[in-house]
Order: C-alpha cells, then sequence, then structure tokens
C-alpha cells in the first residue's frame, strides 16, 4: 500500500540525512520526499510517500519518531487528506499545429503555460501524482524535453493537523 | 563563571558526576587534554587503541547503569571508536563519546585528520550532534547525556571542533541542571488498560513462560521481576542480554534460551500458551524462524521502544514502558487480584519441563583427559563463589561462560550479543574494574577474540586493574569451525590459528603473571592461585580440547523443537 507520511521536525542541519539514512539502512522504500521550512521557523516539514505492508509502514512510523530530531508525524493516508505535487514540463512545440495540442491538453488539465520559446513551451501542473502520469501519457512522448516534479505534499481534510501544542 | 569551551567539557564532567573518562589524545582534542591536564576530579583512563576507550567504558556502564564517557581525537581516532560505538548501540548502553573534529573554518575542506564523524556514526548511535558554537556546548552535552541515559539507552557522539576549545576565548558557563526536549519524550509508564489485560492473559495461563532481556538489567527490575515471578511460580528463561536479570540457581529458572539456550527453555518457549516478554526483542538467535515462534502463545511484550513491539514477532498485547513500573503495576494488581493460577496445570506443565530437563543438555565429557572449556568455567564459577564480573569476548567460550557460570546478580555478565565483537572482553573488564576496585573480575576469551584488543594488557599494567584473563585456548576460531563442521562438511576455511604467541612470555613481557595450563587435573589448582594474586591481572592459558563444540544448537533460522543435543545425541 501506498502511505503519505507527513513530519514535523527540528530545522537542524543532518535532520534530513537522518531520515533518508533511516531509509536505506533499514532498506525501505522511498517514492518521493520534499522537505521545507515552515512558519515557525525552528521547525521543517517534510513529506514522504513511500510504500509497505502493514507491518513495514507500522514499522517506518516507529523508527522514523524514534529519530530525536522529530518532533511529531502522521500517516495522513490514515484519514481524508488533500494530496498535491507541483510539475514543470518543457515541452518542443514550434509549429502550429503542436502549439495547438499542448495549450489544448494543458486546458483540459488545467495547467499553465508559463514559458514560451520560438521552440519550446513550459508547463506548470499541480495535482495528485496520477494526475501528472496522466499528463504525460496524453503528451506524444518525443515531444518531451525535459520535466521535473516536486514529488508529493499533503494535508489532512477537516479539523485534522499537524501541529505542535 | 568565564572558561574556555575545554574547560567548559572538563567543568561539566566534573558537575555531571562523571568518574572516568577512557581516551586518546591528538590534536584535535589537545585543547581539551589540557584542561583536563588541571584538574584531579575527573580520571582519565589512557587506552592503548581508541576500541578499547569505547569498549572499557562500555563495561564501565554494563556494571553500574551508568553512561561510559570516552574522549577520542578527530579522523582515525573517531574511525576507531566506531566499532566500540556500534557494539554499544546494538546492546542498548547508555555511552557518551566525544570525537575531536577540525576547526569549522575547515570543515569540508578534506583536512588533515579530518572525517564526517557525525555521517559516520550516525546508523549506530541513538543520536549525534555537531558543535557550532561554543555557546551551545554545555546545553549540548546535558542533551547527549540525558538521551543516552533515558528511555532505550544508547550511545550518543558529540562531535566538537578544535576552534569551540580555544582555551584564549572564554565565555560564561553555568551547569544545565535539567533538560527537556519537545521532540523526545519517553514515557516509562505502561498503560494501565494494557496492563490490566496483560495480567488477565497471565493469570488464564495453562502453560505459561516468561522470557526476560536485557531491559530487565537496563531498568534495574530485578528485583520486581523475581517477585513477580515467584508469585507466580511460572518457568522463567533469560536471554544472553538478560542472565543474572533473574537468579539462575532458583528452581524457576530454566536457563537461557536461543540458539545454545537449552533444551527446556527452548521447548518450552515451543509449548508455551502464554508469553510475557519482559524488556527482550525477539532477536533472530532467540526466535529462530519466526513462522514457527511459540506457535501455541498469545504474547505479551512490555518494552520501552515501541519499535522493538511487533518488530519480528506479532504481539498480541503490547506495553510500551519502563519494564520497572510495569512490574510494579502488575505486582500491585496480581495482589488484588482474587484469580489465582491454575494451580493443576501448573503442576502438569512443570512436570513436563522437569522431563525437559532430565534430558541434561549441557552435559559433557567429565572424564575426557582434554581439559573441557566446560569444566574450565564451572571451577571458575565455584571458586569465585558466582560473586565474579565476567565479561566474554565473542565465539564458543562465550556460549559457555553463558551457560556454565551461573549469574544470580544483574550487571554481573558483560559481553557483546547484538553486534558480536570480537575485542570486546578483555578493555571492558578494565572498565569493571575501575568501576569496582575491590570486586573480583575476569575475562573469559579465546585466543583469537583476545588478540584483537591484546595491547590493553599495557592499559591494565599502568592502572594495576588485576583483572584475571581465562583464556579458552582451543587453536581454533572455534565458533566458525563449529559452523564449517556442521554446515560444510568439515571444511575448515581460515578458521584455525597458527603462529598463536607465548601467552605466558606475552602477559609477562607486559609486567603480567602468565600461567599455561593443559591437564584437567591442574585447572582448579590454577585458578586458586590466581585469584590468591589479588593485586595482580594473571593470564592463565587454557589447552583446551580442540573439538568441543557448543550444545545444545538451533541451527540459524530453524524451530525451537529443532534442536541439536550434541554429537551422539540426534535431533530432538
Ligand atoms: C555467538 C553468539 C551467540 C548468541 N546466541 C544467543 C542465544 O543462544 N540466545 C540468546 O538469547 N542470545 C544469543 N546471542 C545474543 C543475541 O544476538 C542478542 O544480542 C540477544 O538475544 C538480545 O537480547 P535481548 O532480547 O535481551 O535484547 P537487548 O539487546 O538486551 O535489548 C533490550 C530490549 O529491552 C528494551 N529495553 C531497554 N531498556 C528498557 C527499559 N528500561 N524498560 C523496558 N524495556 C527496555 C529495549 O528497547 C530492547 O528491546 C548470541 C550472540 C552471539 C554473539
Ligand atoms: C570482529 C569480529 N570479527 C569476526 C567475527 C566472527 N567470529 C565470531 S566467533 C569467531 C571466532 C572466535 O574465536 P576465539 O576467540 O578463539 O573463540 P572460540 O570460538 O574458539 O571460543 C569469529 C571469527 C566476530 N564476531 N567479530
Ligand atoms: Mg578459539
Amino acid at each position: 500500500m501506498r502511505h503519505i507520511i507527513s513530519i514535523l521536525m527540528e530545522n537542524e542541519s543532518g535532520a534530513l540525512s537522518r531520515v533518508s539514512g533511516l531509509f536505506s539502512a533499514r532498506g525501505y522504500n522511498i517514492e518521493s520526499l520534499t522537505v521545507a521550512p515552515t512558519e515557525d521557523a525552528s521547525l521543517s516539514r517534510m513529506t514522504i510517500v513511500t510504500r509497505g505492508s502493514d507491518v513495514v509502514i507500522d514499522q517506518i512510523t516507529k523508527q522514523l519518531n524514534k529519530l530525536v530530531d522529530i518532533v511529531k508525524l502522521a500517516d495522513i493516508t490514515e484519514g481524508r487528506h488533500i494530496e498535491r505535487e507541483l510539475m514543470l514540463i518543457k515541452l518542443r512545440a514550434a509549429d502550429k499545429d503542436q502549439r495547438a495540442e499542448v495549450k489544448r491538453l494543458t486546458d483540459i488539465f488545467r495547467g499553465r503555460i508559463i514559458d514560451v520559446s520560438e521552440s519550446s513551451y513550459i508547463i506548470e501542473l499541480t495535482g495528485s501524482g496520477d494526475k501528472l502520469d496522466a499528463f504525460i501519457a496524453a503528451i506524444d512522448p518525443t515531444a518531451i524535453v525535459e520535466t521535473v516534479r516536486s514529488g508529493s505534499t499533503g494535508i489532512a481534510r477537516g479539523e485534522n493537523s499537524l501541529q505542535i501544542t | 563563571m568565564q572558561l574556555s569551551g575545554a574547560e567548559i567539557i572538563v567543568q561539566f564532567l566534573k558537575d555531571e558526576g562523571v568518574e572516568y573518562v577512557f581516551g586518546y589524545p591528538g590534536g584535535a582534542v589537545l585543547h581539551i587534554y589540557d584542561a583536563l591536564f588541571q584538574q584531579e576530579a575527573v580520571r582519565h583512563i589512557l587506552v592503548r587503541h581508541e576500541q578499547g576507550a569505547t569498549h572499557a567504558a562500555d563495561g564501565y556502564a554494563r556494571s553500574t547503569g551508568k553512561p561510559g564517557v570516552v574522549l577520542v581525537t578527530s579522523g582515525p581516532g573517531a574511525t576507531n571508536a566506531v566499532t566500540g560505538i556500534a557494539t554499544a548501540y546494538m546492546d542498548s548502553i547508555p555511552m557518551v563519546v566525544l570525537t575531536g573534529q577540525v576547526s569549522t573554518t575547515s570543515i569540508g575542506s578534506d583536512a588533515f585528520q579530518e572525517v564526517d564523524a557525525v555521517g559516520i556514526t550516525r546508523p549506530c548511535v541513538k543520536h549525534n550532534f555537531l558543535v557550532k558554537n561554543a555557546h551551545d556546548l554545555a546545553a549540548t552535552l546535558k542533551k547527549a547525556f540525558y538521551i543516552a541515559t533515558t528511555g532505550r539507552p544508547g550511545p550518543v557522539v558529540v562531535d566538537i571542533p578544535k576552534n569551540i576549545t580555544d582555551p584564549k576565548i572564554k565565555i560564561p558557563y553555568l551547569y544545565p541542571a535539567s533538560v527537556s526536549l519537545r521532540s523526545y519524550q519517553p514515557s516509562p509508564q505502561g498503560d494501565p488498560g494494557q496492563i490490566k489485560r496483560a495480567l488477565e492473559l497471565v493469570l488464564a495461563a495453562k502453560q505459561p513462560m516468561i522470557y526476560t532481556g536485557g531491559g530487565v538489567v537496563w531498568s534495574h527490575a530485578s528485583k520486581e521481576l523475581t517477585d513477580f515471578t515467584r508469585r507466580l511460580g511460572y518457568p522463567i528463561t533469560n536471554t544472553l542480554m538478560g542472565l543474572g536479570s533473574y537468579p539462575a540457581t532458583d528452581k524457576q529458572f530454566i536457563g537461557m534460551l536461543g540458539m545454545h539456550g537449552t533444551y527446556e527453555a527452548n521447548m518450552a518457549m515451543h509449548e508455551c500458551d502464554v508469553l510475557l516478554a519482559v524488556g527482550a526483542r525477539f532477536d533472530d538467535r532467540v526466535t529462530g524462524d519466526t513462522k514457527l515462534f511459540c506457535p501455541h502463545a498469545k504474547i505479551i511484550h512490555i518494552d520501552i521502544d515501541p519499535a522493538s513491539i511487533s518488530k519480528t514477532v506479532r504481539v498480541d498485547v503490547p506495553i510500551v514502558g519502563d519494564v520497572k513500573h510495569v512490574l510494579i503495576d502488575m505486582i500491585t494488581l496480581l495482589q488484588d487480584n482474587k484469580r489465582k493460577p491454575d494451580a493443576t496445570a501448573l503442576a502438569a506443565w512443570w512436570k513436563q519441563i522437569d522431563a525437559w530437563r532430565g534430558k541434561d543438555c549441557l552435559r559433557y565429557d567429565r572424564a575426557s583427559k582434554l581439559i573441557k572449556p566446560q569444566a574450565v568455567i564451572e571451577k571458575l564459577y565455584e571458586i569465585t563463589q558466582g560473586e565474579a564480573y565476567i565479561t566474554s569476548d565473542v565465539g564458543q567460550h562465550q556460549m559457555w561462560a553463558a551457560q556454565f557460570y551461573k549469574f544470580n546478580q544483574p550487571l554481573r555478565w558483560i559481553n557483546s550479543g547484538g553486534l558480536g565483537t570480537m575485542g570486546f572482553g578483555l578493555p571492558a573488564a578494565l572498565g569493571v574494574q575501575l568501576a569496582h576496585p575491590k570486586a573480583t573480575v575476569a575475562c573469559v576469551t579465546g585466543e583469537a577474540s583476545i588478540q584483537m584488543c591484546i595491547q590493553e594488557l599495557s592499559t591494565a599494567m599502568q592502572y594495576s586493574l588485576p583483572v584475571k584473563v581465562i583464556n579458552l585456548n582451543n587453536r581454533y576460531m572455534g565458533m566458525v569451525r563449529q559452523w564449517q563442521e556442521f554446515f560444510y562438511e568439515s571444511r575448515y576455511s581460515h578458521s584455525y590459528m597458527e603462529a598463536l604467541p607465548d601467552f605466558v612470555k606475552l602477559a609477562e613481557s607486559y609486567g603480567h603473571v602468565g600461567m599455561r595450563i593443559d591437564k584437567p587435573g591442574e585447572v582448579e589448582a590454577a585458578l586458586k592461585e590466581a585469584f590468591a594474586l589479588k593485586n595482580r591481572l594473571v593470564f592463565l592459558d587454557f589447552i583446551t580440547d580442540q573439538k568441543e563444540n557448543v550444545y545444545p544448537m538451533i541451527a540459524a533460522g530453524k524451530a525451537h523443537n529443532e534442536m541439536h543435543l550434541s554429537s551422539e545425541r540426534e535431533l530432538a
């Protein structure tokens, strides 16, 4: 099963390598990992997308909790949640037909064209990982120059929240 | 108080109540060594190799329950310490290791003797720190001791760049008496509901079993465990790390369990209907094949570390908490409970266990013309009246010490279980002897293991530490040879020991007493003579039966009821 684990951790140098080191040392898989500071400068927020059986996920959360730098964590896939990922994708768009096609697809996926040159477009797209995958699948593969994805971030819906009290 | 960084470190150690620092100097820590030189409260023990420093600090910690403290220089000093740090980590030993580092301005430049100590040790520490500002020193050291000694104990490394200890820069110092970390709050109290459920299950058992480990030792809960177990009248087994937490000579004790555990302990594990696991971590040397582990049992597990629970074996009633707290709660509930254990079922269960005991699984050939290693340990036990602190190295001799020395008290059996570090025994014994100057301390070792930290004989001389080294010399890496005999058709690939030193002369050259014993009839007299030399380190080189194997044995990955009893006796 795919799980999204949200983590609040001390904004200390080395904290990130403790988490990534834990995953490699124990052979857990990481689908994606994102990290950035929060409104509280002493804390960072990390989102890890991982896969594993219930037993493995249970160990992952326990082992993460054991890291001294981790203040709090939640497996947000246990409840209702929103997941978003950002993708920037550069596409070859030289002739009129190509440009029209890219624009049409971008509209369908509610993306935005954020850069235009003589031969290419850059599209910005956010959504679940599946949606980004679907966009890539819809594009002629030979038109893709490069893609960059942020990895998933997520947040629980409603009253649930990950914060220190 | 205005102090330099180096002085803060030393003053802090003093304020923290640290008696001994085990270390080895070098460029990055010279300021700290200079500060050490100018005081007497904190005693520095100069080892001969940084690995020795970590094991000595570890022995000190294991025999006292207090944290061991180590000081080493940057680069090779830090890397030499890694084996000892990992050893402490695997067995959950409280330890604080101060490593020197190149100055903050040089970090990352491949400076002389620079290694990323924080990076290298990260996977084998409970936590580690790099101190980037002298103003953070005292608080960081306090955190290090707090983290190392609370919850599930473990080693903590504090990496200290040289400029942080600059003697010319004085800053204010105040001992931080307390510390709190929002991200680290171990909870000793167990959940009352779970404790109640657990006790109901324990009382309903017809074939109960209590399996306890190192957690009881580190929780200082032997008294509570003994009281609880005696009230119930249930059989109890200890892991290698738990030996001594329940008196081995008590009739309810049915020996160690696991790969080289007793027949009765392993069979009782296999047949029990309720298993109470206390401060033990279901290691693979204990469980064998987890799919066949305790196939009929409901399992209760008390552990301070949630990650230990249901890690390898699924548990029915988990209790996260400190063993001592939880056992006290259980004893109170037991006293108030009208329900008593099922006496009839228990009598039948004991009858079965006694039948297993009747196999006398630790039997060996007492009439042999060669010195049997088991006999040496039995005599050691007799002559020291079971009161000695016994450290060991890793191999067959370690298992024989565990099987044949009957530990009746905790903190007496000091060995590397999780990492299985050869070279541990001698330096650990030095730490134990320093902690208990009047006590009898013996190191049970093998001719291969002892050579991994033999240089510490010199440390023992310098500080007059009268440890007795019991070398069970079988001219083989016996444990390796045993596996090769069983699983590789006796192809003894590189498991022999050729060109051994003359251990008697070697001991003498370090200034100690050496003795060689090669006849069974001489064992007792030699041990008596050695232990009578109260103030001397004596190296006893016992030339033992080369082909003796450790029995019983469960091959890796097999079940508890698939034991190998001895070469003549077939599988159970
Ligand atoms: C050659 C060799 C052979 C071996 N053969 C055997 C064998 O036959 N049998 C055997 O048992 N072992 C054997 N071992 C040792 C084995 O590898 C493990 O080290 C050992 O079994 C682990 O013991 P333990 O379960 O008591 O755990 P420990 O490593 O002692 O861990 C302690 C557990 O208690 C918990 N804990 C710590 N403090 C507290 C507290 N205050 N309150 C609550 N919980 C706490 C910890 O979280 C941890 O889960 C062998 C080792 C070697 C080198
Ligand atoms: C540092 C290290 N290297 C290798 C091993 C693997 N090993 C385990 S036991 C053993 C042999 C130990 O021989 P000895 O000390 O003579 O003890 P014996 O088994 O003969 O009693 C070896 C090599 C280890 N445990 N530690
Ligand atoms: Mg040997």
